[in-house]
């Protein structure tokens, strides 16, 4: 009941729903950048929700079935392939001892979530075996011949394939604006919602940093640190704001614009360098 | 206090000193899923419960915690200590008396497992944070930022003036409790 790492691609992390509720000790809430892609993978495997699988940044990982298990692949879109042969994206496949399970370059989105049923084995830290990468918490990210044990399967349930990951070329989050929207002038608000956004290739589980005009500030001097969320738009020093992923600081220092309403962060998980975000705002 | 809008999820409590931002959290602990910062608190959940909640509760008065008290070993070597010595007006060495010649005081966590803002130190060292972070300063690293000190629990990013290092375990996910460090601990940082 094991697969091996033959290669681990870009980077592969093991990540389940994380470790809510611990930011009064430090810890960030970590898990899975993407929720839904995993929530999905999950359900196609008949796992519970929140079971871990593998989170591969931009394709390149390749696995080998120690036993028979059945797999599943959603999340970022590219070839994905058992012994060559292509796997329809978003349903559940068996895979046999010996073969080879290869996700290729992603096409759309960043992060493949690759699930198998019964889910995949680790020590867990602070009851989750999500690696957080700001604060090391959780396994190691996946090496090339590192073993990865698989849980007791259920039954696995007959289900729809799960449609592809859908690209307009534009992603447009909706955010509320503060808690420190005072901070900056009234133009670099007009700005942070009107302007396009480009993702910057320095992205990461820590947070999706964006290149566009500098938001200038209204108030000088330095924020008493205070906490933040995943989606918090925190603005440093340079004015180009960084949108929070999983694995953010607990506390941060400069002052955050607006914060991305959390449903719409999942879809930040997926933005590929280059490509435009916008912000609406609701409220 | 002013309740500052934070998404969809959450709340920021906007408190005019870090006591009064304690003595909220104190209050909501248990009620809600509260994260303390430096004149602040996040509530998380729904913004209009947790808006209801905050106007039907009242901060405990800040009192002393006693949360024993924690000598630090330090080897006083930063890479920043003549910087510190220069924006304080302090030679090198004064900048270590008056490090370790006043006991400090956890105030809150945060920003890594196992880091803890500490206050209550020597008024002279209230340097600014870098102007630009590090991308890397080592685990056991002494900071000073804004009034606080910290240790560095294991390496990551960071923006704190570096004064000097320890070879103490700030955070150990196998310890119970896994930080070494909670609020309301004194620590009384020795030259090592």
């Amino acid at each position: 009941m094991t697969f091996v790492v033959e290669r681990p691609g870009m980077r592969s992390l093991l990540q389940d729903r994380g470790r809510p509720g611990l930011g009064h000790l430090g810890v960030s809430p970590s898990g899975a950048f993407d929720r839904s892609a995993l929530r999905q993978v999950d359900a196609l495997l008949g796992n519970s929700p929140g079971t871990a699988a593998i989170e591969a940044l931009d394709g390149g990982l390749v696995l080998r079935a120690a036993a028979s298990h059945v797999v599943a692949v959603t999340g970022g879109v590219g070839p994905v392939t058992i012994d060559g042969r292509p796997v329809t994206f978003g349903r559940a496949t068996p895979i046999r001892a010996g073969q080879r399970l290869e996700v290729g370059p992603l096409t759309a989105g960043m992060l493949a979530y690759v699930g198998v049923a019964g889910g995949l084995l680790a020590r867990p830290e602070l009851g989750s075996v999500s690696t957080d990468t700001l604060s090391g918490l959780g396994p190691a990210p996946l090496r090339a011949g590192d073993v990865l044990g698989v849980g007791t399967p259920r039954p696995v349930p007959h289900l729809a394939d799960v449609p592809p990951l859908a690209r307009s070329g534009e992603i447009t989050l909706d955010v509320v604006l503060g808690p420190r929207d005072d901070w900056f002038t009234p133009a670099a608000v007009r700005r942070l919602l009107q302007e396009p956004w480009r993702v910057s290739p320095a992205s990461s589980r820590v947070g999706v940093r964006l290149d566009g005009p500098a938001l200038e500030r209204a108030v000088a001097g330095e924020l008493a640190s205070e906490p933040c969320v995943r989606g918090s738009i925190q603005v440093a020093a340079d004015g180009q704001p960084i949108v929070f992923g999983p694995d953010h600081p607990v506390t941060g220092g400069y002052p955050v614009v607006a914060v991305v309403v959390d449903a719409h962060t999942d879809r930040l998980a997926q933005a590929r360098p280059g490509e435009v975000v916008r912000f609406s705002r609701v409220a | 206090m002013r309740i500052l809008p934070c998404g969809d999820a959450a709340v920021l409590l906007d408190c005019g000193s870090l006591d009064e931002a304690q003595g909220w959290f104190a209050t909501l602990q248990g009620r809600a899923e509260v994260v303390l910062g430096a004149r602040s608190v996040l509530v998380r959940g729904d913004p209009a419960a947790v808006r209801d909640l905050v106007g039907r509760s009242t901060p405990t008065a800040a009192g002393a915690t006693t949360g024993g008290t924690v000598e630090i070993p330090v080897t006083y070597d930063g890479p920043d200590l003549d910087e510190v010595a220069t924006l304080t007006g302090l030679a090198p060495d004064e900048v270590v008396s008056a490090h370790t010649g006043t006991a400090w005081t956890v105030a809150f966590g945060g920003f890594a497992p196992g880091f803890s803002y500490l206050v209550g130190g020597d008024r002279r060292l209230h340097v600014e944070r870098r102007a630009s972070p590090r991308t890397r300063v080592p685990a056991g690293s002494v900071g000073l930022a804004g009034g606080f000190s910290g240790v560095y629990p294991r390496e990551s990013p960071g923006g704190w003036q570096l004064i000097g290092r320890t070879a103490a375990t700030m955070w150990d996910s196998s310890r119970e409790p896994p930080a070494l460090l909670a609020a309301g601990t004194i620590v009384r940082f020795v030259v090592a």
